[in-house]
């Protein structure tokens, strides 16, 4: 009986072309947003999470004062001095690296050309801490570092703005009255999810900054890594701890310093973007609703229009459950087919919108099957009352209907 | 699964007896029969008129088993329609009986085999006997060559020739045509009943006919006059005396 039946499904859908094809619209759109919003934003969260492991992931950034919080300033504090790296490279356990930094912005002059970027004073640690590779050329030597010598390594936006194709290893440019040789590139990282340019950026011996641009010895920020495996919470715990005692901030008042903990910072982000996604989807599994509605509607229609027809498969000496089953064959053809069509839609929209979007595309096999499960049960449903009407038809009234 | 009805050989194919239609109850009630006895045989011919409202078409469901009656029995080969359910009705219908409508009641923008192929879905046939059961029955009206053609493409006396072939594919015990003719022309008509007489006289099919027009009435070898809910039985002996 199931073969018979699905045969007259299929030879009713076919009957009518351009009814089936309407039918299945709603449910094609419907699959389709929640298959397009669905899969742009797991790429996009793809992308948000690997911009900022491209930071570093198990970074830990220290900044003097209480950070940007809502209502408004902080207190200014007092500026950290290279005792106080050397004091958490010492004290806290399960760290990679520490990068004791201070940052200005300078003009960088080659010839005629003027490029106004940010420079930053570290140590080898920093390239490290903030997984910056090199392009070509070195790091700082331990001399250069101790002594505060005039070199520098440069990003690629201010190389491509100072030197454009040319070689600048070797060369030497003017940062505001400095001279300083050009000893290394660091390769492109291109632009944060916060759309900041990471390659306007110099790189100079933290001593160099400290001693001829700034003319002090603060250090304005210090950047941790923890080993792998190391849980970057307790790192972070730890190093307030020792802050505080350094600080001498007694208990009960708070830290006149931040720490930044780009785990956290991940999951925070990653999170936000997961339920954007889920909202979008949302929505998406809105319009499948409607149009599940949409097939109820048109099924109901054609019930009517279809009386007749019943009516003579009814006289043939078709089953009740027989027709019921037909009827509710064709919905769930009709919206698996839709089904199949919106994925296939939803992953070409997803498709070109990545490209458009800039991120990822990730495919996602569960969304697509759960997709296509709820297209068929949307037919199931939503066919079955139409269905059942149909198949409760009176031959003799079905036959005399116009 | 439901049990075919079981055959009896002996005794006349279909016996009404004492058959009454009632619908509606109470002051509204109309009476559409009212105790109808009627014998019929296999082979035979019969033509049913009457008037509308004499009670032809309600009697023609009750005896297509589309509808049950009021009271009465109606035993179709020695079985009492009246005691079986819905769905063992439709079984009946299935593989004992065929139906001819006078709109010919095709499967629009279907082609003629297919529609054809119809009952034969029903019954479960295997698709290679469905196919060639289906083209001797258009075979058998006189539309080889047709099979592909949709109702839309034929002409009223094709269409209703592809629907009786749809009412013969089954081999069916009694075929039943409601004013076969009546959208029809003259020619076409004749070539109808026509048809209805050959399949009668070669294949032997049973076939009961309603019809007003006295003319291809002729075509039946018996004919059954209804007057107000009754069987009018001076026009049947007159009818039965030619």
């Amino acid at each position: 009986m199931i073969r018979s039946v699905l045969l007259l499904a299929l030879r009713a859908i076919r009957r009518n072309v351009l009814r089936s094809s309407l039918t299945i619209l709603g449910i094609v759109i419907g699959v389709a947003a929640v298959i397009a919003m669905v899969t742009i934003g797991g790429g996009a969260t793809a992308k948000v999470t690997a911009d900022v492991s491209s930071l570093g992931s198990n970074l830990i950034d220290v900044r003097p004062g209480q950070g940007p919080r809502p209502g408004g300033a902080s207190e200014s504090a007092a500026m950290f001095k290279i005792e106080d790296a050397e004091a958490i490279a010492r004290e806290i356990s399960g760290l990679a690296a520490v990068a004791p930094a201070a940052s200005q912005p300078m003009q960088a002059i080659v010839g005629s050309a003027n490029w106004s970027t940010t420079v930053t004073g570290s140590t080898n640690e920093y390239l490290q801490v903030r997984n910056w590779q090199l392009a070509s050329g070195r790091q700082f030597t331990e001399a250069e570092l101790r002594g505060g010598g005039a070199q520098c390594i440069l990003g690629a936006t201010v190389k491509k703005q100072l030197f454009g194709g040319q070689d600048p290893l070797g060369a030497g440019i003017r940062l505001q009255k400095l001279s300083c040789q050009v000893i290394g590139l660091l390769a492109a990282k291109g632009q944060s999810s916060f759309g900041m340019d990471q390659d306007d950026t110099v790189l100079v011996p933290l001593r160099m900054l400290q001693r001829r641009v700034a003319g002090n010895v603060d250090v304005s920020m210090i950047s941790v890594s923890a080993r792998d495996g190391v849980s970057t919470d307790k790192v972070q715990r730890d190093i307030e701890r020792l802050l505080r005692e350094r600080r001498r901030i007694t208990p009960g008042k708070e830290d006149d310093f931040h720490v930044r903990n780009m785990q956290q910072l991940v999951s925070t982000l990653a999170g936000t973007t997961q339920v954007l996604t889920a909202l979008l989807g949302a929505v998406g599994a809105v319009s499948l609703l409607v149009g599940g509605i949409g097939i109820m509607n048109i099924m109901l229609v054609s019930v009517t229009e279809r009386t007749r027809e019943i009516g003579i498969r009814l006289a043939i000496g078709a089953l009740e459950r027989e027709v019921l089953l037909q009827f509710l064959v064709e919905a769930v053809v009709l919206s698996s087919f839709g089904g199949v069509i919106g994925i296939l839609l939803g992953l070409g929209a997803a498709a070109a919108g990545t490209v458009v979007l800039e991120v990822p595309f990730v495919f996602n096999p569960t969304i697509v099957a759960v997709s296509f499960a709820f297209s068929a049960l949307v037919g199931i449903v939503f066919g079955y009352f139409p269905a059942r009407q149909a198949a409760r038809l009176d031959p003799i009234e079905a036959l005399r209907h116009e | 699964m439901n049990t075919i009805p079981f055959e009896r050989p002996n005794g006349p194919l279909i016996e009404l007896k004492n058959v009454s239609k009632v619908y509606g109850a109470g002051s509204a009630a109309t009476h559409a029969l009212r105790g109808i006895d009627l014998a019929i045989g296999r082979g035979e011919f019969v033509a049913v008129m009457g008037p509308s409202g004499s009670g032809k078409s309600t009697c023609m469901n009750i005896l297509g088993c589309l509808d049950t009656p009021t009271s009465g029995t109606y035993v179709f080969q020695g079985v009492d329609v009246c005691s079986l359910s819905r769905n063992q009705r439709a079984l009946l219908r299935r593989h004992a009986l065929g139906f001819v409508f006078q709109g010919f009641n095709l499967l629009n923008r279907t082609s003629a085999l297919e529609n054809v192929e119809l009952p034969l879905i029903y019954r479960g046939a295997p698709a290679g006997e469905r196919r060639a059961r289906a083209r001797q029955a258009l075979a058998a009206v006189g539309l080889s060559g047709w099979e592909s053609h949709t109702p839309g493409e034929l002409s009223g006396g094709q269409q209703q020739r592809v629907a009786i072939a749809r009412a013969i594919v089954t081999d069916p015990a009694v075929l039943f045509a409601d004013e076969p003719t009546g959208n029809l022309d003259s020619a076409m008509s004749h070539e109808i009943m026509a048809l209805l007489a050959a399949l009668n006289d070669e294949q032997g099919i049973t076939i009961i006919m309603v019809t007003h027009e006295r003319e291809m009435a002729r075509f039946a070898r018996r004919t059954v006059n209804f007057r107000d809910g009754r069987i009018d039985s001076a026009h049947h002996s007159q009818e039965m005396a030619e």
